[in-house]
């Protein structure tokens, strides 16, 4: 893993309007994303956690340009992609793929594997006819499906040998970069084991990088350099696989992985239940919106909002409990 | 602690489909033990939630339960009538669900749907059953159950709905909970509470737990005895300590490997090659041989039945353990 980002992220934010109820016209602020700050190093996994409504999906949207950053910046090898237009951003597409967690709707029912394989193709190279058809053959049989279902359609295929396919449609431009949106949630576990050694085979081949979004964290644990764990529409710490785990520092990262079942009794940590649910995107609490639910709140954590620090290595933390630390 | 509140023995569930019958459960046999927890673990297709609705005589059509037998405290519920089995159900055994959003009607109150749960099986009045109601929330520890009492399900989080769910199935006394994936919609924080809330209410009301889930390590901190299911049928079955940690079928086996755990972080996880079989077309002989690193010529012929693998009813049904039977 060489120490070169291929992807920055700089004070990233997004924002939705809604309705505020189903007939009313007022409308509401969603704060998808708030200000995020990371980066992909070249050939790393950066495994993004957090449970619904943190604002993993619209991190990995918006690092796609799939829709269109409120503000921020996002660097792709350097270059600020949030600007580009449409024809501008066509270039920087080949090297940014994406593979989504519901195989069933990823593809369109009335194309055949090849149509769906060969449309990125068609779309962005001038190979045509028998080359075309030879390389959607090679993108199946690399992702580990035989090369005779060409001609079948979605509905024939389980979910694992459809995310499989989906896998081969996101290589078939050669990426640098794709972003993995729970694309193991949706199966069953023995299934998963398939896809998650298939993505890790495929990174070391074909020395891509990735961003995995999940909330689940064995699997975050088990195929991630790095981990970004987010809360209402932020990063919350930041650090290392083994620093995430084992020098948790956010109570809302420890939290978090106390409250993960586990298998092994010897590893089984004294469970941290939090009180009350996520609150609404729409109306986050002053200061750090993790302080209505931390087990550790401090009275400085209802008023100020902690910045993301350093404290040591790299290691990465939005709370207060580490704010001396800055200031000594 | 070792009454039988539910036994199952061979059950049989098939679907008529255009595409041909669906086998969805073979011969499942089990039984759920007074104040226990008993985990129903299995892969998407096993069988585990029709077994749950069957429990109740509640199989969606077109599936229709061809034979076995469901006991419950005695009684065999496949040979009563459907008025009986509305006493059964909700009254002695309650159901709750993956989805409480769905399971809660959009347009009444919560309090409107807990007291005519009530209502049905206690000769409460309103008042009586409104106050039943909220004792069973704050049972629940939902907060402010007055509150809880008056809104609509929207008004609610989906952990809070599904305590409201837990609330109306043990709001009539129900002593057996038929729990099918309640917890696999929510955050693990989330998740974590509602784990503690069922564990808490065994112990403090003694409510036996049939827990049907697809997520091992749930089991592992949940249940005391879990039965593994593969196409339909039980597998494998113990003390969960024992199935989870000393398993000894080969299906077992491979479900535990393909788990990302912290001790193989780096390593390829293992996998069990091809799928689930199709219940239409079920393989003869043991369902798992045509995927078993182990299969042998009998297991393609004749399905085996559990064979003893350990202590406290430690069973397996795999013909590898079929010579220390005889020994």
């Amino acid at each position: 893993m060489s120490k070169t980002p291929l992807l920055e992220v700089h004070g990233l934010t997004k924002y939705f309007m809604a309705r505020r109820s189903l007939l009313s016209r007022r409308q509401k602020l969603v704060r998808a994303l708030e200000g995020v700050n990371l980066r992909v190093y070249q050939q790393e996994t950066l495994g993004v956690v957090g449970e619904s409504g943190c604002g993993k999906t619209t991190l990995g949207r918006a690092v796609m340009r799939l829709i269109r950053p409120t503000s921020g910046q996002v660097l792709f090898e350097g270059q600020d992609i949030v600007p580009l237009d449409r024809r501008e951003m066509r270039r920087y597409r080949r090297d940014m793929q994406m593979v989504f967690q519901s195989p069933y709707s990823s593809f369109d029912p009335r194309f055949s594997v090849l149509n769906s394989i060969a449309e990125p193709l068609r779309a962005h190279t001038t190979l045509r006819g028998e080359v075309l058809v030879s390389r959607a053959r090679e993108l199946l049989e690399q992702a580990g499906m035989p090369g005779e279902i060409l001609f079948r359609y979605p509905h024939e295929f389980s979910g694992g040998q459809l995310q499989r396919i989906a896998v081969a449609r996101a290589l078939a431009l050669n990426p640098k970069f794709i972003v993995l949106d729970e694309p193991t949630s949706a199966l069953d576990v023995s299934v998963q084991a398939q896809i998650i050694n298939l993505l890790q085979r495929l990174q070391r081949e074909l020395k891509l990088t990735y961003l995995f979004i999940t909330h689940d964290l064995s699997v975050v644990q088990h195929i991630s350099d790095r981990i970004a764990v987010m809360y209402l529409g932020k990063v919350v710490e930041l650090s290392t696989t083994e620093a995430i785990f084992y020098e948790t520092r956010h109570p809302y990262t420890q939290a978090l992985l106390a409250s993960a079942p586990s298998l092994d009794p010897e590893l089984r940590q004294e469970r941290i239940i939090l009180t009350g649910g996520v609150p609404d995107p729409a109306d986050p609490p002053p200061g750090c919106s993790f302080h209505p639910r931390c087990p550790m709140v401090m009275p400085i954590c209802s008023q100020i909002e902690p910045t993301f620090t350093d404290v040591g290595d790299g290691h990465m933390v939005a709370c207060h409990l580490f704010g001396e630390q800055r200031g000594a | 602690m070792n009454d039988v509140l539910l036994s199952v023995q061979d059950l049989h569930v098939r679907f008529k489909t255009y595409a041909g019958v669906v086998r969805a459960v073979n011969g499942m046999t089990f039984d759920v033990r007074q104040g226990e927890i008993f985990g129903l673990v299995g892969e998407s297709g096993c069988g585990k939630s029709v077994t749950g609705f069957a429990v109740l005589r509640m199989v969606p059509y077109p599936g229709e339960i061809v034979r076995g037998g469901i006991n419950f405290r005695g009684e065999d519920l496949l040979q009563k009538d459907e008025s009986e089995m509305q006493d059964v159900r909700g009254g002695h055994i309650a159901m709750i669900f993956q989805d409480p959003t769905a399971s809660l009607n959009p347009v009444f109150t919560i309090g409107n749907q807990v007291t005519r749960v009530i209502r049905q099986h206690m000769s409460a009045g309103p008042g009586e059953a409104r106050r039943r109601a909220v004792e069973m929330f704050d049972a629940v520890g939902l907060p402010d159950p007055a509150r809880v009492f008056r809104a609509y399900p929207h008004e609610l989080s989906g952990g809070m709905q599904q305590r409201v769910m837990i609330a109306m199935a043990l709001s009539s006394g129900a002593e057996l909970l038929i729990a099918d994936e309640p917890t696999t919609a929510l955050d693990v924080t989330i998740q974590a509470q509602i784990l503690a809330l069922l564990t808490e209410l065994r112990a403090k009301q003694g409510v036996s737990i049939l827990f049907i889930t697809h997520d091992l390590a749930v089991v592992a901190e949940t249940c005391d005895r879990v039965g593994v299911a593969y196409a339909g049928d039980i597998v494998e079955m113990g003390q969960a300590d024992d199935v989870l940690h000393r398993m000894k079928h080969p299906y077992t086996q491979g479900l535990l490997a393909a788990l990302p755990r912290p001790t193989y972080r780096g390593q390829a996880l293992q996998s069990i090659e091809g799928s689930v079989p199709d219940g239409i077309y079920l393989p003869p002989g043991c369902p798992f041989h045509p995927r078993c690193p182990a299969a042998m010529d009998l297991c393609q012929v004749e399905k085996p039945p559990l064979f003893s693998v350990g202590p406290e009813g430690h069973v397996a049904a795999c013909y590898l353990y079929a010579q220390e039977e005889l020994a």
